[in-house]
């Protein structure tokens, strides 16, 4: 690889896409008989106008972008938002209805894993299947084959039929036969959720070393991946670019702002106990209704609970949630400083300095009964608040530290 | 080095010759895809199989008793073959099979790699190749078998049979164009696939496979205008050691399918793209 980067420029654009338009048609018939007229006229070789025909709408419209090697593009966008269909056009796999593409150099999908696979033949058998698929030759096949086998740790079962393999088994395989392709240009679909951890890693290890030399179109749900390894996003919605550009952040930003009107909910509850009032004391501001606090600041949360039917002081737990619902904190729970006041229960919780990564963050309660330990309330999405700070990291915290010198 | 530069956008410009030498070099560069494509299904077919290889010829040869039973019990009267019947009818239902199977392998070939079509770019000519592969497996089975039948039967081996793989060749090419023509509307409706077999099923009667051409009629009128007759005949010829009578009809069909088989090879190159978006969408 280290010799064909002196040859090409490394700033050579080896992907150029122009105002590319795709429609699709909602109705199977219809979709058919379309695509009986597109053959006709794409014999013929006419070129109609490109607009919507009855039942049809812009899977993918009017997209331009420009990625050279090295650079990784990130696709965005909730599910039926267009990306799918944007990566068939740039892999060549159905054309466009308007708009240009120019790819050069080598070309690898990470699309789907262990194409060609027949479930009677063996593993082995199987490799080569595969490998001629993703345009590999005989001689290529022999000499990486125990490298591949190796990779995907199977050398015990090679010999056995697919179908007696696990799912997770396949996609080793199928992506141990992928990653023995040099690409210039590779596309990512998402493919790695299958296999355990370890393969899991293994695979974006491979896929770190490939990046510096390839240009990478890479489509994920998975934001912290994306922040990770992506240098540009496009966030598509309804087939139209929402978000372009370099500032990854902000793309992820928006792409969460999207699914950002969770209303809070009472997941359970045993009717003993509501919860009438939460809020966050001494915001630094509230933009759109978010309260901010600046990273490093305390954190002071008032909680105003009310009880329906006698009981005690009961035992809170307080989650603060990520984006995407994950837990990232827990706050230490209550032990016997509070007390009921007849019915009420008011109560102020503070952590000091903290160090929470920028972002959106939630609060999610649950409520224990006093002796039984049995949870009689719980509440997501409570209070959303923002943490702010000016450095753009994908780990969840950030620590305040201390850098002296040393021996 | 320089990089290989792809283009993909909507074609407003179709230049045949480019088209086709497109898709001539990419069937010569899948020569391998295609031949692993082929040994794939053919091992996966015969593993799973205990009578496996029968299958091949199972068929022409019941539809050849049938007939052979029909003729020899008097049911039906049939004029003269000039060979042993047995040998007339099994020749003949043997070649038919083999360009039913011609015309029906380009649609089948891409129909059955619908999955990998949708997913992955690769030479799509290597599957219509793959198909080609498998019938000349196929092929050859039956010719064997049928070998067996004319040297039991007492016809003998005749120089001419040498020959007899290229009259075979001749059919599947012309299987291959007519498929070709029909796979891009196939794979749209199923209902091509279904109308294949119908109709192939009458064009049996009016081409001589289990009984020669009429002396007069309306029925020698339709047999000998059917191009597919002068393929039967002439590969049967050279089975037997008759000098073939239909040879030059046979070598018109032959020429007048080449340049059809091209502009078959052009229609399907720029038909996948297409009917891919019709599948995935």
């Amino acid at each position: 690889m280290s010799d064909k980067n002196e040859i090409i420029a490394d700033d050579a654009v080896l992907v150029k896409v122009e105002g590319l338009s795709k429609k699709f048609c909602k109705d199977l018939k219809t979709s058919l008989w379309y695509g009986l007229k597109d053959l006709v006229s794409g014999v013929s070789g006419s070129s109609e106008d490109r607009l919507l025909r009855p039942k049809e709408f812009w899977a993918v419209k009017d997209i331009s972008f420009e990625l050279r090697r090295g650079e990784c593009l990130g696709l965005i966008g909730h599910n039926g938002a267009g990306k799918s269909t944007l990566l068939k056009i740039l892999n060549g796999l159905i054309n466009p209805d308007a708009g240009k593409v120019t790819i050069k150099g080598r070309v690898g999908a990470l699309i789907e894993l262990g194409a060609g696979f027949n479930p009677i033949l063996s593993g082995r058998e199987n490799i080569y299947n595969n490998g001629a698929i993703l345009g590999f030759s005989r001689k290529e096949i022999d000499s990486k084959l125990e490298t591949i086998i190796a990779f995907a740790e199977l050398e015990e079962f090679i010999d056995m039929p697919v179908q007696h393999y696990s799912s997770g088994m396949k996609v080793r395989l199928g992506f141990a036969i992928a990653a023995q392709m040099e690409p210039d240009v590779l596309i990512i679909d998402e493919v790695l959720a299958v296999g355990d951890l370890g393969f899991v890693l293994k695979c974006f290890k491979t896929i770190d070393t490939i990046l510096p030399h390839t240009a990478v179109i890479f489509v994920s749900h998975s934001m912290p991946m994306v922040s990770r390894i992506c240098s540009q996003i496009i966030l598509m919605d309804r087939g139209e670019v929402k978000f372009q550009g370099p500032d990854v952040s902000r793309a992820i930003d928006l792409y969460y702002n999207r699914f950002a009107n969770n209303e809070s909910g009472v997941v359970f509850t045993d009717d003993s106990i509501i919860l009438e009032k939460i809020e966050l004391l001494k915001p630094e501001s509230i933009l759109e209704g978010i309260p901010q606090i600046s990273w490093g600041d305390n954190l002071k949360l008032y909680f105003k609970f009310k009880a329906i039917k006698e009981i005690g002081v009961p035992q809170i737990s307080i989650f603060i949630m990520d984006k995407e619902q994950r837990p990232v904190a827990m706050f230490v729970r209550n032990s016997n400083e509070l007390s009921m006041e007849g019915r009420d229960l008011l109560f102020t919780v503070e952590h000091e300095g903290i160090n929470l990564s920028k972002g959106i963050y939630s609060i999610n309660i649950t409520v224990l009964a006093d002796k039984r330990k049995e949870p009689i309330l719980r509440v997501n999405n409570l209070l959303v608040f923002q943490v702010l700070q000016k450095d753009e990291i994908w780990a969840p915290f950030l620590l305040k530290s201390k850098y002296e010198m040393a021996q | 080095m320089a990089l290989e530069t792809r283009v993909y956008q909507k074609q407003r410009t179709i230049k045949f010759g480019t088209l086709l030498k497109a898709s001539l070099s990419d069937m010569f560069q899948s020569r391998f895809l295609a031949r692993q494509l082929a040994e794939r299904d053919i091992k996966a077919m015969y593993r799973q199989s205990y009578l496996g290889i029968v299958w091949a010829f199972i068929m022409p040869l019941t539809t050849a008793a049938v007939w052979i039973f029909l003729n020899s019990s008097g049911t039906i009267k049939l004029s003269d073959t000039g060979i042993p019947y047995p040998v007339y009818a099994f020749s003949g239902t043997l070649i038919w099979s083999i360009i039913v199977a011609s015309i029906n392998s380009p649609m089948t070939s891409t129909q059955a790699a619908k999955g990998i079509l949708t997913k992955i770019n690769f030479p799509k000519e290597a599957l219509l190749l793959s198909g080609i592969y498998k019938l000349l497996f196929d092929t050859s089975i039956k010719i064997l078998i049928l070998v067996v039948f004319v040297i039991i039967y007492g016809v003998g081996l005749q120089w001419s049979l040498l020959l007899f793989p290229i009259a075979i060749l001749g059919a599947i090419i012309f299987g291959t164009t007519v498929g070709l023509f029909l796979t891009p509307l196939g794979l749209l409706y199923k209902d091509i696939g279904k109308i294949i077999t119908f109709s192939m099923q009458f064009l049996m009667y009016v081409t001589p496979v289990v009984y020669a051409i009429p002396k007069t009629g309306i029925m020698k009128t339709i047999m000998t205008w059917n191009p597919i007759t002068p393929i039967l005949l002439t590969a049967r010829d050279l089975v037997v050691g008759f000098t073939p009578e239909y040879l030059n009809y046979f070598l018109v069909v032959l020429a007048i399918c080449i340049p059809f088989l091209f502009l078959g090879l052009i229609i399907y190159r720029i038909s996948i793209p297409i009917i891919v978006e019709r599948l995935s969408a």
